[in-house]
């Protein structure tokens, strides 16, 4: 089998601690949450830190706070997600996204603040060392070509994460403490287009919490695209969160497409499209219309590029059909293989 | 002794014998193996599609600390390879590199881990060479070529026959429908990756443990690379935790760990990574094909002519028996009263094709399955009653001469139409739901050994004594399929005891008879038929001696419920292990053999030794889908098959054969594909795999598997053990082409191209909505520069099974057509 290298490995008990410790290690130090993206990558060598600080020890990373606004721990693991209740209420499109990340047993180890962190994905990138030595590697980690666009300066690789979707557009906002600092980040704000340096964390800083707004009003919906209901990375989504209106007309709306870039991609000018309006199919279909013609989608993921392209417009209608209120339990048993 | 008329173990459903080890985790498998001072081993491979070795300089590895040994291609140079014909492979290359993948060094050192770093320690200088992406470049680029022993440039070989004169029977046909269909290749992905442990044994010799299905062949390739006599050589194949025709070959990596223990005097075990079995490969051929059929206005078919083209990847591998495998067994499933075959395969610079359940035979039967479809809505006429019409007859001889024995696929369509309610459903669903049918049929083991030899295909040993235990030992090997319960209860019910008096030991070359390993679900038939030969001379032998004891003629005994007795007097018995003791005081200590060779096929000409079985199996199934018109999704709500196979021997055990069967077809008929990635010329001359990971390589999960409704069909075929034929790799062939029939149905647009995906039925769904074709796949076939062919009259027109424009005839007849080939 493929061996880990070797590494240090840290295991604070705070988050003061595990800041400090970061703040000491540099940038060849990695954070471990539930290590199912990670330690996989390290055993590719696609990630070599010298020194791993595990934040699994850390109590505080696991609270839950409902009060007037959800405060999620970074450490709580998606299934810790899927099985709470109000989550599942309030925040369907979040409970919806958790409850499709990778399969049960990676969800009992992957968390909230993993998920979020997830390594940009791409076919030429996440395969072994000697795979990646037959094409000479990657821009990505130690090449100097994007093999996806070969012309193209910045990687593509394809931000894989099913939750950062769902919570930007549900407007979540991110707490990051690193030693000496403390700051808080709206969520879209977190990420930028690059598959290299797809985050725009700084180096010593932690991701403790994700704050959401309160659900009043708001209905959210998450579709995910992959092979296999059961345990693939999405290869395109679609995030709709609005505000409904007791006449039923939208009040405020945000779409987001996931795993069409290296962030999630915000619709703003389809989401803009909804304010004011019922969601009538006509609405609903000029709407994903719009969004989907955001949706570039590279040929480094499952499918052929072209058909993702096609059927985005498709899943941003499922969203909205949902939210509306649409009964798609058979399209989602389908799609999804389970009823969500 | 007098017959039973009641089976007591055989078609009762029963635990396999190996169950309780396999759900408790007490199996052993090649990787479980941990023994004192072992050391581990890696394998350096080429990061080229194809280059000159020019230089291997090993240095600086050997010398890393925890390194005890460095081997190159110069310490183990002798070619092998599972063909007589195809002696291509060495297990580390000496001199050219194939695919990237292909192995060049190997460490063993003191773990994993130090034995991976020094593997960048190996330098080695490469010369780089042009690479052969696809047939149609092999075809058509004879240089650089990959192998010289190929028939000409990169191809390594074409066939041609004709049975009967095709061109009339096409001329003579109300129409003719030509198609042309693609086929992309799949690989196994047996859950264990390939694993192997040598030792060096106190008195010197080798041992060698590995998850291999054909532990005999293992042995002949060991000898012959190693050099050491068969005799100083023990091959164990340990439970194969998945096989699939994947584990038939010798592989490198087995001569590498034996080569090393041999030279370190320490056991040294090797286990591949998940990367490394993608490239063992050896899986399904992708084939381009083109079939003419000539069809009369009421649906009997007059002749076919199939043409064939199979990427071959690297080496040879069984890739020649994959060939006539594309072709031979067309005529057994429908009658064609003529039929004529071309098949090619050719080198690519890609790991190297060879056997997958199904060997061969899945891709044209797509073909013809989804021709027939179409050419039953032409006639307008149902698929099913379309094909009841020209089913083939039981003992019946096929143009090209295999011999068919019991024959259920009508019952099998009647089965699966009744079931699914077919005549309320096909053509009349709802727009978005579809059915398909498709049939198939398959052999029960090969009549030919890979290397030509008179000796028995398998061979059993039987031990008993005063315990009242019977120890079977017999060279097959359990790969999951259940070949273990099948010899157990094989002994068990000839000798009227129960499985748990029965032990086996299988799969050890010193202990156990020769048999030719799990292959082409030879096992059962050819094992159980020597199995129950063995313990009919036990029986006899403890006959003769309870005859005398109980001074009753021996014609009255009967061995039941674990005990022997007078059939007109059941109180005048004994138990079954009170009539061994009588055994073992009249004969001496007891031992029995049996042995299998399957009978001598009709046809007499060069290359029909590929297709002859002693039994064919048959199957249909009908596959229900979902197809979403706006995205071209589709979803398989339910699958019925149908199965005859002769008789379920245990009936849990050939469900599961055949809903695994199910479970494969849908992963190609779906989402599996064997793919590669070429890099932009200009820029690299990469080729690479295009996912070799669990992850990235789609297969079906459990949540992705349908409902199953599984129907045994049993008509005992008396060539078969206890009536039995095989359920392995049959009931996989209806699937694909089920699927894209029922896709047809759904949303009236033919997918001719496996894998069958929703960007292609998307694609073809606009096609339709802008009044053109509605169809993805190929429209035409490679131009290839085919050989005159065999001409073989079919028996029904006087035929006498040789080919009438060959006079080596006579000569070819006499010798299987591999070493045949090799001899040319």
């Amino acid at each position: 089998m493929m061996r880990l290298p070797y590494f240090r490995y840290y295991a604070p008990s705070d988050i003061q601690e595990a800041a400090q410790m970061l703040a000491n290690e540099g940038s060849d130090a990695m954070l471990l949450a539930g290590g199912t993206d990670l330690l996989p990558n390290m055993k590719r060598r696609q990630q070599e830190p010298r020194t791993l600080i595990a934040l699994g020890g850390i109590e505080a990373l696991r609270s839950l706070h409902n009060g007037s606004e959800t405060r999620l721990g970074t450490g709580l693991t998606l299934t810790q997600l899927v099985e709470d209740a109000s989550l599942k209420t309030n925040y369907r499109g979040l409970w919806q996204a958790a409850a499709q990340v990778a399969s049960p047993h990676l969800r009992n180890m992957g968390t909230l603040g993993g998920n979020l962190c997830l390594d940009t994905r791409c076919h030429y990138y996440n395969q072994n060392y000697d795979w990646r030595k037959a094409i000479d590697f990657c821009m990505k980690k130690a090449g100097e070509t994007c093999w996806v666009a070969t012309r193209s300066r910045k990687c593509v690789a394809v931000s894989s994460t099913d939750t950062a979707p769902m919570l930007v557009a549900l407007g979540a906002k991110v707490r990051l403490v690193s030693a000496n600092d403390e700051r808080v980040l709206d969520l879209s704000d977190f990420y930028q287009n690059d598959g290299i340096d797809y985050l725009t964390r700084r180096p010593a800083e932690i991701m403790t919490e994700v704050i959401l707004p309160p659900a009043d009003g708001w209905r959210s919906s998450y579709w995910k695209l992959r092979r296999r209901g059961s345990f693939d990375f999405p290869v395109l989504a679609a995030a709709v969160a609005v505000e409904i209106d007791g006449d039923g007309t939208v009040s405020q709306a945000r779409i987001v497409l996931g795993a069409t870039a290296p962030q999630p991609v915000s619709c703003d000018a389809a989401a803009a499209l909804l304010i004011g309006q019922r969601l009538t199919d006509e609405v609903i279909e000029q709407a994903a219309k719009k969004a989907a013609s955001r949706a570039k989608p590279m040929d480094n993921a499952d499918f052929t590029t072209q058909w993702r392209k096609r059927v985005a417009a498709q899943f941003v209608g499922y969203a909205l059909s949902e939210v509306r209120g649409d009964d798609l339990s058979d399209t989602r048993k389908r799609i999804a293989g389970q009823v969500l | 002794m007098k017959q039973r008329d009641k089976f007591e173990v055989i078609g009762k459903p029963r635990r396999r014998v190996d169950g309780r080890a396999k759900v408790t985790g007490q199996t052993v498998f090649a990787d479980d193996i941990v023994l004192p001072r072992m050391l581990h081993t890696k394998l350096l491979r080429s990061p080229h599609p194809h280059a000159d070795i020019e230089r291997i300089d090993t240095t600086r590895a050997a010398r890393h600390p925890g390194v005890h040994l460095v081997l190159t291609g110069a310490d183990i140079p002798n070619e092998y390879g599972i063909l007589p014909v195809s002696q291509d492979e060495q297990a580390l290359r000496t001199d050219r590199v194939r695919f990237v993948g292909d192995p060049v060094a190997a460490v063993i050192a003191k773990d994993e881990f130090t034995a991976t770093e020094a593997l960048e320690l190996i330098d080695v200088s490469y010369n780089p060479l042009p690479t052969i992406a696809n047939p149609e470049e092999a075809l058509s680029q004879g240089e650089v070529r990959l192998h010289d022993y190929s028939e000409e440039g990169n191809i390594h070989k074409r066939l041609a026959y004709s049975f009967g004169d095709v061109d009339e029977a096409l001329e003579s046909a109300d129409r003719v429908f030509e198609d042309c269909f693609f086929y992309e290749g799949n690989t196994h992905l047996p859950m264990e990756q390939h694993a192997a442990v040598a030792t060096v044994d106190p008195d010197g010799k080798l041992t060698l443990r590995s998850s291999t299905q054909c532990p005999h062949y293992v042995h002949r390739a060991l000898a012959k690379v190693l050099e050491i006599p068969q005799a100083h050589i023990r091959v164990i194949a340990h439970p194969n935790g998945g096989g699939f025709g994947g584990k038939t070959d010798p592989f490198g990596h087995e001569i590498v760990v034996a080569k090393a223990a041999l030279a370190l005097g320490r056991p040294v075990k090797i286990c591949l990574t998940r990367e490394e079995v993608f490239y063992c490969h050896r899986g399904r051929h992708p084939v381009i094909m083109k079939l003419r059929t000539g069809v009369t206005k009421d649906g009997k078919l007059t002749g076919m002519h199939l043409q064939t083209l199979l990427d071959g990847g690297s080496y040879g591998s069984y890739g020649i028996a994959s060939t006539f495998y594309t072709a031979v067994l067309q005529p057994v499933t429908y009658h064609l009263p003529r039929y004529q075959f071309n098949a090619c395969r050719v080198f690519t610079n890609k790991p190297p094709c060879g056997p997958k359940r199904g060997h061969g035979t899945p891709q044209s039967r797509f073909g013809q399955e989804v021709q027939l479809d179409k050419i039953a809505e032409a006639l307008d006429r149902d698929p099913a009653e379309l094909r009841l019409n020209i089913v083939t007859e039981p003992n019946s001889l096929t143009a090209n001469f295999l011999q068919i024995g019991t024959n259920g696929l009508a019952e099998c369509i009647k089965r699966v139409t009744e079931r699914s309610d077919w005549k309320n459903k096909h053509r009349k669903l709802p727009d978005g739901h579809g059915v398909g049918l498709a049939c198939s049929s398959y052999l029960t083991g090969a009549g030919n050994a890979i290397y030509w030899n008179k000796m028995p295909h398998t061979g059993v040993q039987l031990q008993l004594d005063r315990s009242g235990l019977v120890t079977v030992f017999c060279g097959a090997t359990e790969v999951g399929q259940g070949s273990d319960d099948v010899l157990v209860a094989s002994v068990a019910e000839i000798l009227g005891i129960t499985p748990a008096e029965v032990k086996c030991i299988t799969g050890d070359t010193d202990l156990t008879p020769v048999d030719l390993g799990s292959y082409s679900s030879r096992v059962t038939l050819m094992m159980g038929n020597a199995a129950i030969d063995a313990a009919q001379r036990a029986r006899a032998l403890i006959g003769e001696a309870v005859a005398v004891r109980l001074e009753r003629p021996v014609q009255n005994l009967v061995f039941s419920g674990g005990n022997v007795f007078d059939a007109g007097d059941p109180a005048t018995g004994m138990t079954f292990q009170e009539a061994v003791v009588c055994a073992e005081e009249r004969h001496g200590t007891l031992g029995t053999t049996g042995s299998y060779a399957p009978p001598k096929p009709p046809a007499q000409f060069k290359g029909g030794g590929v297709g002859p079985s002693p039994a064919y199996s048959f199957t249909a199934a009908v596959v229900e889908v979902e197809v979403d018109p706006a995205t071209g999704w589709i979803t398989v709500p339910r699958v019925y098959v149908a199965h005859d196979v002769g008789r379920a021997l245990n009936p849990v055990l050939v469900r599961g054969q055949v809903q695994g069967s199910v479970y494969m077809g849908l992963g190609e008929a779906l989402m599996e594909e064997q793919v590669f990635r070429r890099l932009p010329p200009k820029l690299s001359a990469a080729m690479v795999h295009k996912n070799p990971s669990l992850l990235e390589y789609k297969s079906l999960t459990s949540l992705d598997m349908p409902e199953v409704i599984t129907d045994l069909i049993e008509d005992p075929d008396p060539n078969g053990p206890f009536g039995g034929k095989e359920a392995g790799q049959g009931p996989l062939l209806p699937i694909m082409p089920a699927v894209a029939n029922a896709v047809y149905d759904a949303v009236g647009v033919r997918i001719d191209a496996v894998p069958i995906t929703p960007d292609k039925v998307l694609q073809a769904l606009e096609l339709k909505a802008a009044g053109k074709d509605p169809r993805y796949g190929p429209s035409t076939f490679p131009t290839v520069d085919w050989p005159e062919p065999y001409f073989v009259l079919p028996p029904w027109e006087g035929g006498d099974g040789t080919a009438s424009n060959r006079p080596e005839r006579k000569r070819a007849a006499k010798m299987h057509v591999m070493d045949k080939v090799h001899s040319s």
